[in-house]
């Protein structure tokens, strides 16, 4: 008797959770892109491991949304936001497209933050010929695969590319610091560090430099100082750091603690608030990164864009947001180019993208549909990012 | 038992039947096609962990490197060496058995919390592995897989999973295992080669891990070496303790609700983790030894007892 009670809990238990997904899925998907709105799914990380990444893009994104909607919309329509988390997992995020796609039914994605996650969603945008764009994701082969030498047809992205960033640094210390000796110090585990100090090694060898050593870590270490020590001892003019701000922060903060004072670099993964909380204000100064925008840019764009983010969410920009500010924008003006909410025809306008004026810089779109854009150094001055210097492609 | 055994076959034809008319009348579009290969990829990895820490009484919990060997040998096989799916799930399950195999002989003469560490080793061994190797694409993992998996294959390869694993537990193979897990000692006095069954189970819980690998990796385009990580093992092994630890049911009920948990809570992204977390530790205050205990539904039809009702956990905690 006790087992056929159980038995009949777990039934209606279960008989609830399905009445309950039905009920859930009929109250999100409504008519679809034929309705009165534009539907924009964003496919970000908004818990898991890269959490920070995806909730600052969705602001960004959430900003320009209200902007276009304030100035009357696209085309007489108003734009849509349908925001979905992806647990910056990877099966997730192939599943969190689909759903947007076939559930929502939404004209176009945003997303994912990451290249991983990212990834696992290009074939579902490919296979449903919905256009997406990745605001951030900066692995070389997410729109054209490499290997199988094939365009991702829909995919297109408003940030520049891994190696672009890589050469970037390279020059700037050969030019700029007059390097003659550098050291690499990558994380193992993450291929954007990989990407980045590959095309740092054979820019910065190519001009005549020489990396007297390359060393790795891995995510999640906390403890670096038998590395540095090695480091110490080979006096190295700058050492290039292309990770995230997390190790990026205790590296920084044990190299100086050791008393190495040469110039340490890295990309867009140190532009996070905590890595001044990390390094600590002083340490990091003498740093410098590549990066997609100036904070402190003059442009009138900048400023606005800067002071409409303040207002509204109480901080300063990260790269994170003026990326998906910036993707949104450029979806935006897709749309308004072809004129309908028709898929072929707004992918067609994404891949004619020229002249866009974004707050990162002009952005045109290239064959492989990546942008062609400046790259802008940055140097850390007590704890502040300061504008150094703009390198063009 | 033969007739029990062909109509839960039949009602899981029907099932299958219902389930595939809904799809191709497009009832149950492609996102609810996603959760049910999720759904079906946990189960075949919660049952057949079940088998190893359920039924075994041994604490594994490295079973998302042996998933990720199937998934990886199965990928480069059918990506880089252009062979046929089928071939490529076999040799992934193999590849996972074999490696079931080598990590079950030293490690399994440990016991509890040693067995428990050495078997969280092996996993993040695996995982390091692939992300140091540059042929399967490091870090970034291998991109590219064509889709070949879809709900019939996950459905048949779930159905083989729990067909094979409740014949295994109900052999005398299966008593063997059930005694050893409730008295390794009073078992080996009474001739079971405790050493030998602990083996044998280890390599049939990693054959169908790999299986599970396999199949989640020609369904989402992609695999990455932190798809892997321990949290991943953990996640199998909290269906299995949620479920009811030596319940096959239990298991599977416990991995649909999960899942289906799981996903529902996508849209609240704030309260995911909090609400997931919330509802494992009611269930482990209100039902200590799994939603259905060590219970399996069959008994309602013959009430008589096989698996002793109280014997759900003799690992330590």
């Amino acid at each position: 008797m006790m087992m056929g009670k159980k038995f009949i809990a777990v039934t209606a238990a279960l008989t609830l959770t399905t009445v309950g997904l039905a009920g859930c899925s009929k109250s999100t998907s409504s008519e679809g892109g034929s309705g009165d709105t534009i539907k924009v799914g964003t496919n970000l990380e908004l818990t898991g491991a890269v959490a920070a990444f995806g909730q600052s893009q969705l602001n960004g994104i959430n900003l320009a949304v209200e902007e276009i909607n304030k100035a009357g919309g696209i085309n007489g329509k108003k734009l849509e936001v349908i925001s979905a988390d992806n647990a910056s997992k990877k099966e997730e995020s192939t599943r969190t497209a689909t759903k947007l796609i076939t559930q929502d039914k939404v004209d176009v994605l945003l997303g994912a933050a990451i290249s991983g996650d990212t990834f696992a969603a290009v074939e579902v945008a490919n296979n449903k010929k919905v256009p997406m764009l990745t605001p951030s994701a900066t692995n070389d082969s997410i729109t054209f695969d490499a290997k199988k030498s094939k365009l991702n047809e829909y995919v297109f992205r408003a940030c520049f590319i891994d190696s672009f960033q890589g050469k970037v640094m390279a020059d700037f210390s050969a030019k700029n610091l007059k390097a003659k000796n550098a050291v690499v110090y990558i994380d193992n585990s993450s291929d954007y560090s990989k990407g980045l100090a590959k095309s740092f090694t054979s820019t910065f060898t190519a001009g005549g430099g020489k990396v007297v050593a390359e060393e790795s870590y891995q995510t999640k270490d906390t403890d670096f100082k038998a590395v540095l020590t090695r480091i110490k001892t080979l006096n190295p003019e700058v050492i290039f750091v292309p990770g995230y701000y997390e190790e990026v922060g205790k590296i920084i903060k044990q190299a100086r603690e050791m008393g190495i004072k040469v110039p340490m670099m890295g990309g867009d993964g140190w532009d996070a608030p905590e890595l001044a909380q990390i390094a600590g204000a002083e340490n990091l100064n003498n740093t410098f990164i590549s990066n997609h925008y100036s904070s402190e840019d003059k442009d009138p764009k900048v400023v606005k864009f800067i002071d409409n983010f303040k207002s509204k969410y109480n901080s300063v920009p990260d790269a994170m947001a003026v990326l998906g500010y910036d993707g949104m924008y450029m979806m935006a003006d897709a749309i308004k180019r072809a004129g309908s909410t028709d898929k072929e025809k707004i992918k067609d306008a994404l891949a004619n993208t020229k002249d866009f004026e974004g707050v990162t810089g002009k952005i045109a779109l290239d064959k492989n549909h990546d942008p062609v854009k400046a790259a802008v150094v940055l140097e850390y001055k007590d704890g502040k990012q300061t504008f150094n210097t703009k390198v063009q492609p | 038992m033969n007739k029990r055994f062909f109509l839960g076959v039949a009602i899981s034809l029907v099932f299958y039947g219902v389930i595939q008319a809904l799809i191709t009348g497009e009832v149950l579009n492609d996102s609810y096609v996603d959760t049910l290969v999720i759904m079906g990829v946990n189960i075949i990895l919660a049952v057949s962990l079940n088998l190893i820490n359920g039924f075994t009484g041994q604490f594994s919990i490295g079973h998302a490197g042996f998933m990720s060997i199937g998934a990886y040998v199965s990928a480069i096989l059918t990506t880089n060496e252009g062979y046929s799916f089928p071939l490529a799930l076999l040799c992934g399950c193999l590849a996972a058995a074999v490696a079931g195999l080598i990590i079950g002989l030293p490690t399994l003469r440990l016991k509890g919390d040693y067995l428990a560490i050495a078997t969280l080793g092996f996993g993040e061994i695996i995982r390091i592995v692939w992300l140091n190797n540059d042929y399967v694409g490091g870090a970034s993992g291998l991109n590219g897989i064509e889709r070949v998996t879809d709900w019939t294959w996950t459905f048949f390869l779930v159905l083989i999973t729990v067909v094979v694993i409740q014949n295994i537990v109900k052999s005398s193979h299966g008593r063997a295992l059930i005694a050893i897990r409730e008295n390794e000692i009073a078992a080996e006095s009474m001739g079971v080669n405790v050493t030998r069954y602990k083996v044998i189970a280890f390599v049939v819980g990693a054959f169908f891990a790999g299986m599970a690998g396999a199949i989640s990796a020609h369904y989402f385009y992609g695999i990455a070496p932190n798809s892997f990580n321990f949290m991943k093992s953990f996640e199998i092994l909290v269906f299995v303790v949620l479920g009811g630890l030596g319940s096959t049911t239990g298991v599977i009920v416990g991995t649909i609700l999960l899942t289906l948990l799981f996903t529902y809570l996508q849209d609240f992204p704030e309260v995911r983790m909090i609400i997931y977390s919330l509802i494992l530790i009611l269930t482990m205050i209100f039902r200590p030894k799994g939603l259905l205990g060590s219970v399996d539904v069959s008994k309602f039809f013959t009430k008589k007892g096989g698996a002793s009702k109280d014997g759900g956990t003799t690992t330590t905690p």
